[in-house]
């Protein structure tokens, strides 16, 4: 297991140094100006001296290396010296935003959190509710619980967010007036009462994205549920005459839960890019929001290591699914 | 007590049909009737062969007989209790009484429970052996099924195919059951291991005392092993009789069709026997014939054939046949009579 998983990192290298590239040369390619929103009385050779500034004079082969120093040499030593109080990183030019002209994982770090609150709390919530749906329905397949929770899974699926969101406020903000239609970044938590404003203002932006992931894991979980109780073990374990809640918890749901971890894991990365819609409809300021701005701001820096973080987390998270393949199937071995 | 001589499983009418449902508003418009009225006896410590070919209901009766299944209608007796109309739960009080050996050994087996967890979860149900003791018997079931005890530890994916059926067969045993069905347990495994397997379910029988229903389309295989034989057509016992005569001299056409079917291994004698071969295909249980089941292709096939089902009846000691060739005349007019009665009625 250990030999597989050292060889699939090492295998994990130059896929990320390929994909590094083809990121950033589909933004060198891609038209626009970085430039472009700064007032048109700025004469053109100053704009250009500020370009050269910030160092796109120099042609691809030379950036697209120094990105790479800054991203795996340069931002890491930054670390390394918060953390322990070194010196490695020598005052070295780091990763720097366009926009912001502050460096791009300072951004980042502070968008995190409300990003992993929101998002990563809706897909908590969205996996909580799928898996007791999903073995109900296929538990009951065919019945009243299940037809609604195809449907539910039909309107999850073929609503946007965007829709969904808007409905939401209008709903419960604009017509109700219970929830808050804006999610207030600066809000701490320091007692009871900011708890419940924590909550409120959490719930809608939840609920948007829960539906979403609802809608898609039930239904894996539906499937990989019926898919085990036509087995032959099944009936097996009924002629034993174990409970029916032992043959449901214990043998069938053990062997269905097998693909969903998968399907569990590989969205994983998705909390991390954010929901790009549904923060800007309620003003989270989390990755999605800042990644869009970002590309509207031709902030190619920050699109960048954006866009690579969202690589590698999406590699490392094949790799933790294959591995809890790994686990939870005893057929499946890499040795 | 009950008396040694009573029959430990006595099966009356049974009656197994899968409902159809079609239509846009799917209402039921017919039933697969995979068992149709079945009934026979089965005597402590014998072995019932079930014969038939393929779809004739033979598994369905098996599962049908254990309560895997809802049954339609009929009477279940399993050592004294009847279990027809029991429900799932009270069941599986009665389950260590009876137990089953599936066909296919490798589905049969949750592929996450290690052997020893698969032989010892029955004992954690229905027994209040400790730990230990509970070990001790895995290992035990392990040693008289013949399976190695080092592999305790291993998943069924890691063995082959007759020792995930031996694994079976072990966890049959756990509960000391009286009554076994085998559904087919040989037929997913290879002609050496089948020897093997039907050995070792011989040598069980004797130890243990153990009564089977031993379901198979092996005719050579249950002519082995078996004591009297059932034989199914279209989810119906056409002929029940102990091995030898069934053998020798078959009673019903279809009993004669399919014994022809055997492969003789001395070329000699295969020569000079006589094949019979039928024509056409078996008809749908969903819909099956007017009057005997079997009219649509039988070679002796009369008249009253295609219009009264005959009775399941003994016409030896011990033999039980379904065919109108051995209906006494009168007893047949009889019949016929009240057959005209009941259709003018009708009408």
């Amino acid at each position: 297991m250990l030999t597989y998983i050292i060889r699939r990192l090492l295998i994990s290298i130059p896929a990320l140094l390929l994909i590094a590239f083809v990121i950033f040369m589909l933004l060198e390619l891609a038209p626009g100006d970085p430039m472009a929103s700064m007032p048109l009385t700025i004469p053109a050779e100053v704009k250009q001296q500020m370009r050269e500034a910030l160092g796109l004079g120099e042609p691809w082969w030379v950036r697209f290396p120094l990105w790479l120093k800054q991203f795996f040499i340069v931002e890491p030593a930054y670390w390394i010296d918060s953390a322990f109080g070194t010196d490695l990183a020598g005052g070295q030019q780091r990763i720097i935003s366009f926009q912001s002209r502050s460096p791009v994982f300072d951004t980042i770090a502070e968008r995190m959190p409300q990003t992993l609150w929101v998002v990563g709390m809706s897909y908590v919530v969205g996996v909580a509710i799928a898996l007791p749906v999903g073995i109900i329905s296929a538990y009951r397949q065919y019945s009243v619980f299940d037809q609604a929770g195809t449907f539910v899974s039909m309107i999850g699926f073929s609503v946007p967010p965007f829709f969904s969101g808007v409905l939401l406020i209008v709903i419960f903000s604009v017509s109700l007036g219970w929830l808050p239609s804006i999610y207030d970044t600066t809000h701490s938590v320091t007692d009871w009462d900011s708890f419940v404003f924590q909550l409120r203002q959490m719930v809608m932006p939840v609920m948007v994205l829960a539906l979403q992931t609802t809608a898609q894991i039930s239904r894996y979980m539906r499937a990989a549920m019926l898919d085990n109780l036509g087995q032959d073990y099944v009936r097996t374990a009924r002629a034993k005459g174990m409970s029916e809640r032992i043959v449901v918890l214990k043998h069938v749901l053990r062997n269905s839960m097998i693909p969903v971890i998968t399907v569990i894991a590989l969205g994983i990365p998705s909390i991390f890019g954010g929901a790009i819609i549904t923060e800007q409809i309620f003003k989270v300021n989390g990755l999605g929001q800042l990644l869009i701005i970002a590309l509207q701001g031709n902030d190619i820096p920050m699109v960048m290591t954006l866009t690579f973080l969202f690589a590698v987390l999406i590699v490392m998270f094949n790799l933790i699914a294959d591995v809890l393949y790994g686990v939870f199937d005893p057929r499946i071995r890499y040795d | 007590m009950l008396d040694e001589t009573t029959p430990l499983v006595r099966i009356r009418d049974l009656k197994m049909h899968f409902p159809i449902y079609s239509g846009l508003f799917r209402r039921q418009t017919g039933a697969v009737k995979a068992v149709d009225g079945v009934s026979f006896d089965i005597q402590r410590g014998e072995t019932l062969g079930l014969v038939g070919e393929s779809g004739c209901g033979k598994s369905t009766c098996g599962r049908a007989v254990l309560r895997l299944y809802d049954i339609t209608g009929g009477a279940i007796e399993i050592d004294g209790v009847e279990i027809g109309e029991s429900s799932q739960s009270d069941l599986r009080r009665m389950r260590p009484t009876m137990q089953m050996v599936f066909q296919d050994p490798q589905a049969s087996l949750n592929p996450r429970m290690t052997v020893e967890a698969i032989i010892r979860e029955p004992l954690d149900e229905h027994t209040t052996l400790s730990k230990a003791e509970k070990s001790k018997k895995v290992l035990e079931l392990m040693d008289a099924v013949g399976l190695n005890r080092r592999f305790a530890k291993r998943y069924p994916h890691a063995f082959s195919g007759g020792q995930r059926q031996r694994v079976g067969i072990a966890r049959a045993l756990a509960l000391n059951p009286k009554f076994i069905v085998c559904d087919e347990p040989i037929a997913a495994l290879d002609v050496s291991i089948q020897a093997q397997v039907v050995n070792l379910l011989e040598d069980l029988q004797e130890e243990f005392g153990l009564t089977y229903l031993f379901i198979s389309h092996d005719l050579s295989m249950v002519r082995h092993i078996a004591t009297r034989i059932a034989v199914m057509y279209l989810g119906k016992v056409v002929e029940l009789a102990p091995r030898a005569p069934l053998y020798d001299a078959p009673l019903h056409p279809y009993t004669r069709a399919l014994l022809s079917a055997v492969p003789e291994p001395d070329p000699a004698k295969a020569e000079a026997r006589e094949r019979i071969v039928l024509q056409g295909d078996v008809p749908s249980p969903a819909n099956p014939p007017e009057g005997c089941n079997f009219c649509t292709r039988c070679p002796a096939v009369m008249d009253v054939c295609r219009r009264i089902d005959p009775t399941f009846q003994e016409v030896e000691p011990g033999r039980f046949v379904a065919c109108h060739l051995y209906e006494d005349h009168a007893s047949r007019a009889e019949k016929a009579e009240a057959h005209a009665n009941q259709q003018g009625s009708n009408a």
